[in-house]
């Protein structure tokens, strides 16, 4: 009876260890860019090197459990065994060589996967620059280089490399595309980067993934992967609104609101990013190209906090 | 006249709080009724509220962890069923601004008042005994830290009641929680309901060291301690290290939305990252110290119930202690996603994946402490083995979120979720109950029903793996935790089968509570009794004394002479008890009021600084120094226990004894 119990518990336990290998459509099993990609590798492989030990520690578990069981009086009973250096030597020793091993697929992938470091690609394709704000509850994407924003919704060419620079205007968020990769915080006053890359067309969702409040369940927008001409025709779609982004619409964007549908702006005032950062550093903000603080010349000035 | 505090505060607008409250208010009034009816006022107020007995006190944490895991699940069971329906545009049951409340408070209680409340019951009750120590270093402060946490656990759900709690998370990050974002009285329950717990907790840990360090029996040199033991002592190192911390964070949070400072604002200076690093300093040893403790249960039970000294002991220490170090070096992989550069990043992720090698090797220990032993399928071994299987799942998952760029996508998400109550539930919480069976009898001298026992852990077993499986899965399909609602209609099914394991978690608590009955009801059946003090053949010297123990625990300090020391002297012949005497009057700390008066000032205090009202504020604080000082200057703290008395309670457990040999 018991041992029935017990091994249906291994077999539960075992299935519930390797389920997460299984589903192979699951968005982060299932990526879309070559982040995504490596970063799935990572995930099977440090897997299928842990379960070498948490595979047999369950077996054993189980195994033992039953086999010594009191009731079965003719497997050996040593009431006073507590100690060997053979057995110890083991316990310590096959764990050590799996966290060296992970060790150091963890030290190579920090840096190969280091969400500041440009991708491969960029090498010889120049990224697309976006400029990420979370508000609440929304998210503001800046194309500095086209010169348009929009909201929630966030359109990508397939196959060319996007370099995010992100921030927040409002509490701490987490931007995050489950398809394509890494996610990062966005801070107030403070610029955090990221380069993402969609191999395959799509509408992907992105979400924040650090609570921020009241709105935080519809903070969602599209990702919109696509080809570079229907990317163009995206471009003149947004430059055809008739929104403007500057210091009298920026603020009244910023005050707070919940389930916000997508907006366009053909026209972003230059340095809005900048100055968003800025407002929260006495005018200040940290030169992505050399680190150096510098003064950034505001419109938005007197845009002040609410606090 | 009453600060912020109207009546509009009173949530009276929301049906579920209502409800809650008549039903509490109903409860509250049936057990003070029963109380006044049976004439027990006198009897709970001088040997229970005021006492510092470390075993009662202990009966009383034990009271509070149970209503905070009460408390604690109808949370979690609403926030899983909110989910299970609020997808595709049906808003659910809960708004957010309610449902937000569910889930910080969730977190805050489960981990500041059932899961350190029920370790510190266990250090009361386990560590004096296993030492051979008649009671804590401080026995007066041992009362006043269970006061601060019983108090601290009332006001948070005062907040149920009156105004609102946080909306913040358990952790109450900024800038959410300033005054910018969150300007309600929410935050402020918050932040005087963790200081004043924290206290208390600082205050065990400080209680607990020195107990253990001064207070063994002779003979008990360092690698004689029982391993529980050495469990509470690193937990013990962890509580004086991490806790000042937690409150130095808490105050400057407070500073910040009482004084209007900058410390973790998006202005002026401030620097919300900061916060983090000062909250995880803590918050990492603090699941540490949670855990360490539930090892030290299983490797009691263990080998108790395999007949067999455990394996490794040395190992087992050196484990614990290498454990309790790294604890400390591991915090910044909370935030890996904050931007810090690769090696940062490297350096926290394999420290944390270090941390796992001793944790392997304890694990092993237990395995090999079964291995050619005589196991015995007691309702506590069930406990013991199913944490085996599913803590090392949990032990996987977190190595896995060790990795900083597999964190990339794992963290925050329901993955997330899914490995810390595989760790916390599989771990912490079926540790502490498999201590609550082995002990139980001790502590009252009646065993525990195992019937109910084995039912309770088979729900919670299976609705364990129900309830979080499919939270990995959701989190492989990029589902963030703490969202009120939901679009994807790919989550929504596994959602459905988390909904259903809390629902079988919900029999295994029902079937506790049963246990607890039919053992009460059933108390007197001569198989329940535990007459010999000893029920399980047990290794340590806790068992060496009658079950309930005296109120000095041993007559005659024990003489320890090897590890497992009772085991050591009954296979010697040596009775421990040195029964006969003779004995001298032994020297008891009396019971105070200070602990409860400081408490209820406490509550009083915070309360009042919460809604603003100030004039209460000071005269509460002057309570509580004026308490304190009059504590100080009393000099009556202590009577003796006359030989004679000494001899007669010696002699009747000892006749009994011998009785029981007789049959």
């Amino acid at each position: 009876m018991k041992n029935k119990y017990l091994k249906g518990a291994a077999r539960l336990a075992g299935l519930a260890s390797v389920l997460p290998l299984a589903g192979c459509e699951w968005d982060i099993l299932d990526p879309k860019g070559p982040v995504g990609d490596q970063l799935k590798t990572l995930i099977v492989e440090s897997t299928v090197a842990m379960l070498i030990v948490v595979v047999p520690t369950i077996i054993m578990a189980c195994y033992f459990a039953w086999k010594y069981r009191q009731t079965n009086t003719e497997a050996e009973y040593l009431p006073k065994w507590c100690h060997s250096n053979k057995i110890e030597a083991a316990i310590w020793g096959i764990p050590t060589l799996i966290i060296i091993y992970l060790a150091v697929i963890t030290y190579q992938t920090c840096h190969s996967l280091d969400p500041y470091r440009p991708l491969d690609a960029e090498a010889t394709t120049k990224p697309l620059e976006v400029e990420v704000v979370a508000l609440d509850w929304k998210w503001l994407f800046i194309y500095p280089d086209e010169g348009i924003a929009t909201v929630n919704q966030l359109a990508i060419p397939v196959n060319k490399p996007v370099h995010f620079v992100i921030t927040s205007d409002a509490v701490m968020n987490s931007f995050f595309i489950p398809r394509l990769g890494s996610m990062i915080y966005a801070m107030a006053g403070m610029q955090t980067q990221l380069h993402l890359m969609a191999t395959e067309a799509g509408d992907y969702l992105g979400e924040s993934a650090n609570y921020s409040g009241r709105g935080f369940s519809d903070m969602e927008f599209r990702t919109l992967a696509m080809p570079q001409d229907q990317y163009a025709a995206w471009v003149e779609k947004v430059r055809s609104s008739s929104d403007q982004l500057d210091d009298q619409t920026y603020p009244r964007l910023a005050a707070p609101s919940e389930a916000e549908p997508v907006k366009y702006y053909s026209h972003v005032e230059p340095n809005l990013f900048d100055q968003i950062v800025a407002k929260y550093n006495n005018g200040m903000v940290m030169d992505k190209s050399t680190g150096k603080m510098i003064h950034v010349q505001s419109a938005m000035s007197d845009m002040n906090m609410k606090e | 006249m009453l600060g912020r505090l109207s009546f509009a505060d009173i949530p009276l607008d929301v049906p579920i709080l209502v409800g809650t409250f008549i039903g509490v208010a109903i409860a509250g009034i049936a057990v003070l009724g029963l109380i006044t009816y049976f004439g027990k006022w006198g009897y709970l107020w001088k040997e229970w509220l005021t006492s510092v007995d470390h075993k009662r006190l202990a009966v009383m944490y034990v009271v509070v962890a149970l209503l905070a895991l009460v408390r604690g699940f109808a949370d979690a069971i609403m926030m899983r069923t909110q989910l299970a329906l609020a997808y595709a545009g049906n808003p659910g049951y809960l708004p957010p601004h309610h449902y937000d409340q569910i889930f910080s408070a969730h977190g805050t209680i489960m981990i500041f008042f059932m899961a350190m409340a029920f370790m510190t019951a266990l250090f009361n009750f386990v560590v004096p005994l296993q030492i051979g120590a008649r009671d804590v270093a401080f026995p007066f402060l041992n009362n006043l830290s269970f006061w601060m946490t019983a108090v601290a656990f009332a006001l948070i759900n005062v907040s149920l009641f009156i105004g609102e709690f946080s909306q913040c998370g358990w952790l109450a990050y900024p800038p959410l929680s300033e005054n910018q974002f969150s300007p309600g009285v929410g935050v402020d329950y918050y932040i005087w309901a963790v200081q004043i717990s924290g206290v208390g907790t600082l205050l065990t840990g400080v209680n607990f060291f020195v107990t253990i360090v001064k207070m063994r029996a002779p003979g008990m040199t360092w690698m004689k301690i029982p391993v529980f033991t050495w469990t509470a002592f690193c937990a013990s190192v962890l509580i004086m290290i991490a806790f000042p911390v937690l409150t130095v964070a808490i105050a400057l949070l407070g500073l910040d939305r009482y004084f209007g400072m900058h410390f973790f604002t998006n202005d002026g200076g401030g620097n919300q990252m900061l916060y983090l690093s000062l909250i995880w300093t803590w918050g990492h040893p603090e699941v540490y110290i949670l855990v360490i403790p539930a090892f030290g249960v299983f490797s009691e039970v263990v080998p108790a119930f395999s007949q067999k000294p455990i394996f490794g002991y040395a190992t087992m220490v050196y484990a614990t202690c290498a454990i309790m170090v790294l604890s400390f070096v591991v915090w910044v992989h909370h935030f890996f996603t904050m931007g810090a550069g690769a090696d940062v990043n490297a350096f926290f992720g394999i420290a944390t994946m270090i941390i796992s090698i001793p944790t392997g090797v304890k694990l092993f220990n237990w395995l090999f402490t079964m291995y050619k032993g005589r196991v015995e399928f007691h309702a506590t071994m069930y406990w013991a083995v199913g944490f085996m299987v599913t803590f090392t799942i949990g032990g996987m998952t977190g190595v896995m979120m060790a990795i900083p760029a597999a964190d990339f996508v794992l963290h925050n998400s329901l993955f997330l979720i899914a490995h810390f109550h595989n760790v916390i539930i599989g771990g912490v919480y079926f540790g502490y109950i498999c201590g609550m069976n082995f002990w139980f009898p001790k502590v009252f001298g009646f065993k525990l029903n195992e019937t109910w026992g084995k039912r309770a852990f088979w729900c919670w077993f299976v609705g364990f793996y129900f309830a979080f499986v499919p939270l990995y899965v959701l989190g492989f399909e990029g589902m963030t935790r703490r969202l009120n609602h939901y679009s994807n209609p790919a989550w929504h099914p596994w959602l459905l089968i988390a909904e259903i394991g809390a629902v079988m978690i919900l029999f295994g608590i029902v079937c506790q509570v049963t246990q607890l009955y039919v053992s009460i009801r059933d108390m007197n059946l001569a198989e329940n009794r535990d007459v010999t003090g000893d029920p399980w053949n047990g290794r340590s010297l806790e068992w060496s004394t009658s079950s309930p123990p005296p109120p000095y625990n041993f007559a005659i300090v024990p003489h320890v002479h090897e590890f497992d020391a009772f085991m050591h002297d009954k296979e010697n012949g040596i009775d421990t008890r040195q029964a006969g005497g003779p004995y001298q009057p032994i020297h008891m700390p009396k019971n105070t009021a200070a602990g409860f008066l400081v408490g209820a000032f406490s509550f009083v205090l915070g309360f009042a600084a919460i809604w603003y009202i100030w004039w209460l504020a000071a005269i509460a604080l002057v309570g509580v120094f004026a308490t304190v000082i009059a504590r100080s200057a009393n000099q009556d703290v202590d009577y003796y226990i006359p030989a004679e008395e000494v001899a007669r309670i010696e002699n009747e457990h000892s006749r009994k004894l011998m009785a029981q040999a007789a049959e």
